[in-house]
């Protein structure tokens, strides 16, 4: 069944071993960066960067907070990129993963657009470029290993499994740690629910996530369009051909006058 | 009126389009060799830019004139446009054409621009939008056809074409519509990234309303202008129909997207200042506002000046329109972590060199093909 991932943000030190071990895995480049003010390396996550850790230096209660949030696909239940890739190179597998096919693939970037959380990257500086994004290790994932990034974590930030044992599991660590957690499970119902969801310590608005997404399946606003496109069909020819045939016999009464 | 032989074909005019194709196909090649990153300025936040917003968006737009007219003439018995509806059609045919042209371009693998034709997803409003554009050129291709079988000599296959003439039209008619507001479908998926000053669930039929003011403003205004250009009468009963449809199109268009804007982020919010509201004051009041207030009055439907200013507005309006919803609208959300997006002069090249070449294709045609049959039988 579906594969799902928890982030424990509360447990991430910040050493980047995940960085790593995906470039490692996905058989990533680098590309040049630059100082950005903070810790922060690469600033965005880019083509060649599917995960990174974001590092957010803030006051909380007087108090200075330093806080390293992972950042990569959440792989939503209902993705939108899917649904909008006219040629499903892009497609949700039974097993969670998102995963993408460079040879279906035109390169329209609707997927890009579509995305709430602005997760597909493109080549952009190549001839015959590919959409690259997180694939949740679907080679491992398919073949019942763990993820990289979850397999390498010294501190257990990651915990994986199925979705359903994941999202209890979530459940269990805010309750069972009063104070210790804000009470909210990001993905759980961001953008209709997400493969990948995070607890945390600090308000996740204060971490840079995006709060205003929305919580319904995003598929579900085309596909309202869409299904009515047969009905459409049908009374288009019918009114049309009455129209002709209306109008065809006002001309030919006109005539006989 | 000029026969069409005597239209001039290398005036200054002629020249300067030349040069901007020639200029738009240096681009084209380097683009396609060095990728989009080398010519454009779209980045990960910014996957759709000009190209998209402009050429694609805004050339399907104005070329809602074909379906309307053709639908007219040919369905309605509406004779009064004949005279039009070849110039219709084939303006038409040259704006799907260029939207085709700057797809393929626009897309990362240009070679593989059939692949939805075969790899179906019926879930995609892209897929849907690739399949109408396939059949739409089709079609268009078709009802134009006689106009090439009759400089070929080829009467009997002119002929077969005139037979099958109205279920083609009607095929054309119903593509259209569905092409036309799929184009605003495109941006439902977008609900909190599109500004709720375009976002709302309506975007199909507010396109397809605006594409039908922009349509039938862009058969007017390139009636007025090919008939100043050839010399040949001009009916004014003919513009102020057209000026009528796209009277009753804005009536429809501005309530509307006014219920929207109360529905959405408010009246009050127009006034905020903000750069959203500010760019949906100018599209309204350039495309609708002032269009509109001409247009109620009868002696402005009935003005060849009036008429042509009204387009110039309508037609700038609604074009900006279409760069709001691609653009503008999504700027905010994207720029959030300080990407932004200004095209290159590549791509402002390119997009002149695809206008030129609709202009440029629309007057071979005027001299070489009888574009305006009713016209030279006043001779």
């Amino acid at each position: 069944m579906a594969k799902s991932v928890l982030i424990d943000l509360t447990h991430c030190i910040g050493c980047r071993g995940c960085q790593i071990a995906c470039k490692e895995w996905n058989e990533r480049s680098v590309k040049k960066t630059t100082m950005n003010g903070n810790f922060t390396n690469p600033k965005e996550l880019n083509s060649e960067c599917f995960t990174h850790i974001r590092y957010v230096e803030q006051e909380l209660n007087g108090a200075p907070v330093w806080s390293f949030v992972k950042n990569q696909c959440l792989h939503c239940k209902n993705p939108a990129c899917a649904s909008v890739c006219p040629v499903a190179a892009l497609k949700k597998t039974k097993e969670g993963p998102v995963t993408y096919d460079f040879s279906r693939c035109i390169g329209c970037r609707y997927c890009m657009l579509a995305c709430p959380f602005y997760i597909p990257k493109y080549e952009w500086e190549k001839a015959l470029p590919w959409i690259r994004k997180c694939t949740f290790c679907s080679d491992r994932v398919s073949a019942d290993i763990v993820p990289a990034c979850v397999k390498v974590c010294p501190t257990n930030t990651m915990f994986y499994g199925e979705y359903n044992d994941v999202v209890k599991e979530a459940n269990n660590r805010i309750t069972k740690n009063p104070g210790k957690y804000v009470n909210h499970i990001y993905g759980k119902d961001e953008a209709g629910g997400t493969s990948w969801m995070y607890i945390s310590g600090v308000p996740f608005e204060t971490l840079g996530f995006n709060m205003d997404i929305p919580k319904q399946e995003l598929p579900d606003l085309t596909w309202a369009y869409i299904r009515k496109i047969p009905a459409v069909i049908g009374v288009v020819l019918a009114a049309g051909a009455v129209a002709w045939a209306i109008t065809r016999r006002n001309k030919n009464m006109d005539k006989e006058e | 009126m000029k026969s069409q032989h005597e239209i001039k074909m290398w005036t200054p005019t002629t020249l300067l389009l030349l040069l901007f194709m020639a200029a738009g196909l240096v681009i084209i090649i380097y683009r396609l060799m060095a990728g989009l990153g080398a010519v454009t300025n779209l980045n990960d936040r910014f996957p759709w830019g000009l190209w998209i917003g402009l050429d694609v968006l805004g050339g399907v737009a104005m070329a809602a004139g074909g379906f309307l007219v053709a639908g007219a003439v040919y369905i309605l018995n509406m004779k009064k446009y004949k005279p039009i509806a070849r110039a219709a059609i084939l303006n038409a045919f040259f704006g799907y054409l260029l939207a085709a042209i700057a797809i393929s371009l626009d897309i990362g693998v240009p070679y593989r621009i059939w692949h939805p034709i075969i790899m179906w997803q019926i879930h995609s409003i892209m897929w849907v939008v690739a399949i109408h554009v396939v059949l739409y050129t089709s079609t268009l291709a078709t009802e134009s056809s006689p106009m090439f079988f009759e400089k070929l000599r080829m009467e009997w296959a002119a002929n077969v074409v005139h037979k099958i003439l109205v279920p083609v039209v009607l095929f054309g008619v119903l593509l259209s519509l569905l092409h036309q507001s799929s184009l605003g479908a495109v941006y439902l998926i977008v609900p909190k990234k599109l500004s709720s000053f375009w976002y709302n669930s309506q975007l199909p039929t507010l396109f397809l309303a605006s594409a039908i003011m922009m349509g039938l403003s862009m058969v007017s205004l390139e009636t007025i202008i090919s008939g100043k250009a050839f010399k040949h009468n001009i009916d004014i009963g003919i513009l102020s129909g057209l000026a009528r449809g796209t009277m009753i199109a804005a009536i429809v268009y501005l309530a509307m997207k006014l219920w929207f804007l109360a529905k959405g982020p408010g009246i009050s919010a127009l006034f905020n200042g903000t750069m959203e509201a500010n760019m949906y004051l100018l599209e309204m009041i350039i495309g609708v506002i002032i269009p509109l207030f001409l247009l109620l009055m009868k002696n402005a439907r009935e003005n060849i000046t009036s008429i042509f200013l009204i387009n110039i507005l309508v037609i700038s309006g609604i074009l900006l329109n279409r760069l709001n919803v691609a653009i503008f609208g999504l700027y905010r959300d994207a720029s959030a972590r300080g990407a932004s997006y200004f095209p290159t002069w590549m791509e402002f090249v390119v997009t002149l060199a695809f206008i030129s070449f609709a202009i440029f294709g629309f007057k071979l045609s005027a001299k070489y093909l009888r574009v305006f049959p009713e016209a030279e039988a006043q001779h």
